[in-house]
């Protein structure tokens, strides 16, 4: 990923000036993988439609012309405001989202009378908008610690409203408003993500080293009533957002947060056994009692019991032989039968569309991408000096990985399904939205990480930090 | 902080290493079970995305597909398709398939690997050949004569060309058309459900899968066994049996429905079908000899195909002297299919050779390439030559002088043999009319056609049947046509 000017310039011990600062920028690689990354979607576009009139689809170059101008608008601003930013965050954010748009409206030509990729083009719009005023408007990321409280409030007022509203399909996530559907607790994500960082950045050394020890290992170190409070409160949050909304996946993911953010802060594997005996508890007694999570839990168990029992093939089911049914190269895009699945074929069960048309060939392409994202994040975690901003990074980054994993490994029958959205690629409004919020940080964090080492640090210690020796 | 922060990276490393791995195993390692499940629509899926290929008469598809835009696309369509049903079956998307449809059904649908150009080509593309042509060995003339001339009474026809057994018609009465059955949905429910209903059993192919008591038809498997024995060695020859005929070991007579067949001669018992006289003649041949000839004509044989399977006719191989008497003229235990008698006939045409019959002339791909063809194959030789130009003359003379009269075609040799088979507890069943025959246009070197024809007609008043009133007509039109298509 290094430009060849920027090696070659910086790997010159005769060049007298000093490094150039702007060679490290790679404003350049972005904007060739953004072009990448919009083609990729475009020729996508075009395949589905080549495998299902046989033409072209008239909409190809409105299609391109839009995706493109989002990314171009994007990239353009995050020229001017995050020149230091990472180059690898946008154009993965493109391909994904513009692969996702790809796949609902190949989903969409099964179903004539639901077309989501409209409106997933809208929020799309919506969720660059969003970037945009995020990288341009936010300076420096520590201007959020302040808010911590005020994010954690904002969260749990997100999480308690959709219990107001009636439930859909058996879950209490959405709120319906002038005919919009929106999912709350997908922002009270992003702020979680904040006040943890915050809250664990200010109280990492009590958190780490108060409290009395269990025989003599440090390991085993319990920690006071006093800060246990707020995690034992958090946790009572995971499981009452799981039994009032019967959400298994948010408070998952709510608690697989947690448990990491507060283990990158203090370093205590006591905690994560006390966070791993909580969960095992909090899933053990839910799975049991909450017919809703009980019934997830045997459909993981025994994916073909219904068609044993002669009432046909369950969404898991389906979503098994979707992606059996793409082997190792896929049928190709448009030629798969993943409508059969139903109900959700466009929003959970979006990857056994592309697991059976690209196959798995095109599914590992995917997942990598993920990892590549939450790589990134991961590097401008380490790269960052200040705690806030480092949990921050780690924050985001683990919400994207632990996403995929929980609906990735749901409709791949690993673990238990449970209703959550594929990052980007899958229908969903406020998912899309709050992704691209999340890069958003990520490019401000990443932005902050590069800039500070190249007022401050030589040649030497940038190559450590980034890539090479790191 | 450094340190947890590259743990947490290692966790969600494992993380996607489980998500890999999972999905190699589902989609490369375990995908067969899956695809495999029946409940995987995916394969029904790819059968109907495409128009099947047609089954052909004469140059003409009496099949077809329409688009229907639905998840399981082309739906099978019917030309004319009562008249075709017992050849074609049926190609249901619920249902399944039968007779041609089924024998068939890889090459019509495209799957039959031998559609491709190469080997194992199309396990690379993922893709699918155009559904292959099947083409018939029908006459459409003869099959539409077959059809008409049975009109509204239950009964079958087997048609066969005997020098090379092609099958020119098969058809079968009460007929459906196999068009109603071809979708999904409640209107192809209910039209199961009415045809399995059917008093009439119209999905029944009387001609290759019902077996009747052959009746007086029988009696040309008797004379050809009894001539290729030696035990009758003269046609006009007295053949020293009584009338009426106490059946040996017990002390139930036989008796005839006409007169002069006391003492009569083959020729005249052929004729006037007498029963006494075949009935002796089964036990002065004996079990062995009778058993022996009844196979070679395709009794007792399970494993006949055309391509479809036929059903078994039957000449029971251990019974007692009283039984072998009635099995010889075609009652107790002995049951044979249409398609089973006209194989007898066209054994006698055909010098005594048995031909395999076949309705599959060729089968093609959709452009037309030639997958396999079907020649003439010897099934076996069921009598003498010697006996079989004997049996012509006997049968000959039934069409000149005897029974069937009926059958007579002008400027055309007929050959034939009536039957009027009893059946039922106590023979209470309205009785089978039969006819079995071959014609010879005059200047034709050899018999162009066997046919076999039957009627049960359950309506009729019992006097009324006869194989020589009621089945010879029949036979007579099916010859007709096919001899006229021959000019």
């Amino acid at each position: 990923m290094t430009t060849k000017a920027g090696t070659t310039v910086a790997a010159d011990p005769s060049d007298p000036s000093p490094p150039a600062v702007r060679l490290l920028r790679r404003r350049g690689v972005e904007f060739t993988l953004t072009v990448v990354a919009v083609l990729l979607s475009m020729y996508g576009y075009c395949a589905v439609g080549l495998a299902k009139n046989g033409t072209v689809p008239p909409g190809a170059a409105d299609y391109g012309a839009g995706l493109g101008v989002l990314a171009l608008l994007a990239h353009l601003v995050v020229r001017v405001r995050a020149p230091y930013a990472d180059p690898l965050l946008l154009p993965i954010a493109v391909l994904l989202n513009g692969l996702g748009l790809v796949l609902i409206h190949r989903l969409d030509l099964e179903t004539p009378g639901d077309q989501a990729a409209p409106a997933q083009l809208n929020w799309s719009t919506l969720g660059v908008a969003l970037f945009i005023t995020v990288v341009a408007l936010l300076r420096d990321h520590r201007v959020l610690q302040r808010y911590a409280y005020v994010s954690v409030v904002a969260a749990l007022a997100l999480l308690v409203l959709p219990i107001l509203f009636p439930p859909v399909n058996g879950a209490r996530i959405w709120v319906r408003i002038a005919g919009f559907s929106l999912q709350p607790g997908e922002f009270a994500k992003v702020l979680l993500a904040v006040f943890f960082a915050g809250y664990l950045a200010a109280n990492r050394n009590a958190l780490a080293y108060a409290g009395r020890q269990i025989w003599r290992f440090k390991r085993l170190q319990l920690p006071t009533g006093r800060v246990l409070g707020p995690i034992v409160t958090i946790w009572l949050l995971s499981v009452g957002v799981l039994v009032l909304e019967r959400d298994l996946g948010t408070s998952l993911l709510f608690f697989g947060l947690f448990v990491i953010m507060l283990y990158v802060a203090t370093g205590r594997t006591g905690w994560i056994a006390v966070g791993l005996l909580l969960a095992c508890v909090g899933a053990v007694a839910v799975g049991w009692l909450e017919p809703h999570v009980h019934s997830r839990v045997e459909d993981w168990l025994h994916p073909f019991a219904s068609i044993e029992a002669g009432e046909g093939p369950g969404q898991l089911a389906q979503s098994l032989f979707a992606f059996a049914a793409g082997g190792l190269l896929g049928t190709g895009l448009g030629l798969g039968h993943s409508v059969l699945i139903g109900f959700a074929a466009k929003s959970d069960f979006i990857l056994a569309t592309a697991g059976e048309e690209l196959g798995l060939a095109g599914l590992s392409a995917i997942f990598l991408l993920y990892a590549l994202l939450v790589e990134r994040g991961y590097r401008t975690g380490l790269a960052l000096r200040d705690p806030f901003g480092r949990l921050l990074a780690i924050g985001l980054a683990s919400i994207v990985a632990l996403q995929v994993f929980v609906i990735a490994g749901g409709v791949t029958g690993l673990i238990p399904l449970t209703g959550m959205a594929m990052p980007f690629l899958a229908q969903g409004g406020s998912s899309v939205v709050t992704n691209w919020i999340i890069v958003a940080l990520l490019m401000r964090l990443s932005d902050s990480a590069r800039r500070q080492y190249d007022r401050h640090d030589g040649p030497q210690d940038r190559a450590a930090a980034f890539g090479r020796g790191a | 902080m450094t340190k947890y922060i590259r743990r947490a990276a290692a966790l969600c490393a494992l993380l996607l290493i489980a998500l890999l791995v999972n999905a190699t195993r589902i989609q490369v390692l375990q995908s067969r079970v899956y695809d495999d499940n029946p409940a995987n629509r995916r394969p029904t899926i790819a059968r109907w995305g495409q128009p099947r290929g047609n089954i052909v008469v004469e140059g003409r598809p009496v099949t077809g597909s329409k688009d229907t835009r639905e998840q399981l696309r082309y739906e099978r369509t019917y030309r004319d398709g009562p008249l075709y049903a017992p050849v074609t079956g049926f190609a249901s998307q619920v249902y399944g398939t039968t007779f041609l449809e089924h024998a068939e059904d890889s090459l019509l649908d495209g799957s039959d690997p031998l559609l491709s150009f190469l080997p194992l080509w199309n396990d690379i593309t993922r893709d699918r050949n155009a559904g292959g042509e099947v083409v018939t060995t029908l006459q459409e003339a003869a099959q539409r004569a077959a059809y008409v001339g049975l009109g509204a009474r239950r009964g079958a026809v087997a048609a066969l060309e005997p020098a090379t057994g092609r099958v020119l018609a098969l058809v079968s009465r009460p007929s459906y058309d196999p068009a109603v059955l071809s979708g999904n949905g409640p209107p192809v429910a209910e039209a199961w459900a009415r045809l399995n209903g059917d008093a009439g059993r119209p999905m029944l192919n009387r001609a290759v899968r019902q077996t009747y008591p052959p009746g007086s038809t029988f009696k040309v498997v008797t004379a050809a066994a009894a001539l290729d024995a030696g035990v009758v060695t003269d046609l006009d020859a007295p053949t020293r049996s009584p009338e009426p005929y106490t059946l040996p070991g017990t002390s139930t007579s036989l008796s005839n429905e006409v007169e002069g067949c006391e003492n009569a001669s083959l020729r005249h018992a052929f004729e006037w079908s007498c029963n006494t006289v075949f009935a002796k003649l089964g036990v002065d041949v004996g079990l062995g000899p009778m058993t022996d000839t009844a196979r070679a004509f395709g009794f007792n044989d399970s494993g006949l195909r055309i391509p479809f399977s036929v059903a078994p006719s039957s000449f029971d191989t251990e019974m007692d002297r009283a039984q072998l008497a009635l099995s010889s003229i075609g009652q107790y235990d002995t049951r044979a299919t249409p398609l089973q008698m006209a194989l007898v006939t066209a054994a006698v045409a055909n010098g005594g050779s048995l031909r395999s019959p076949y309705l599959v002339e060729r089968t093609t791909t959709a452009a037309g390439r030639t997958v396999a063809t079907r020649g003439a194959r010897t099934l076996r030789q069921a009598m003498n030559p010697a006996t079989a130009r004997r049996l012509r003359e006997l049968m000959r003379g039934v069409v000149e002088d005897g029974t069937g009269t009926n059958a007579a075609i002008r400027h055309a040799t007929v050959g034939g043999k009536t039957g009027t088979a009893q059946h039922g507890i106590g023979n209470s069943g309205t009785p089978y009319a039969w006819f079995i025959g071959w014609a010879q246009a005059d200047d034709a070197v050899e018999p162009q056609v066997a046919v076999a024809v039957v009627v049960e007609d359950a309506e009729a008043v019992r006097g009324e049947i006869s194989g020589g009133g009621d089945a010879a007509p029949i036979a007579r039109e099916v010859m007709e046509a096919v001899l006229r298509a021959a000019d």
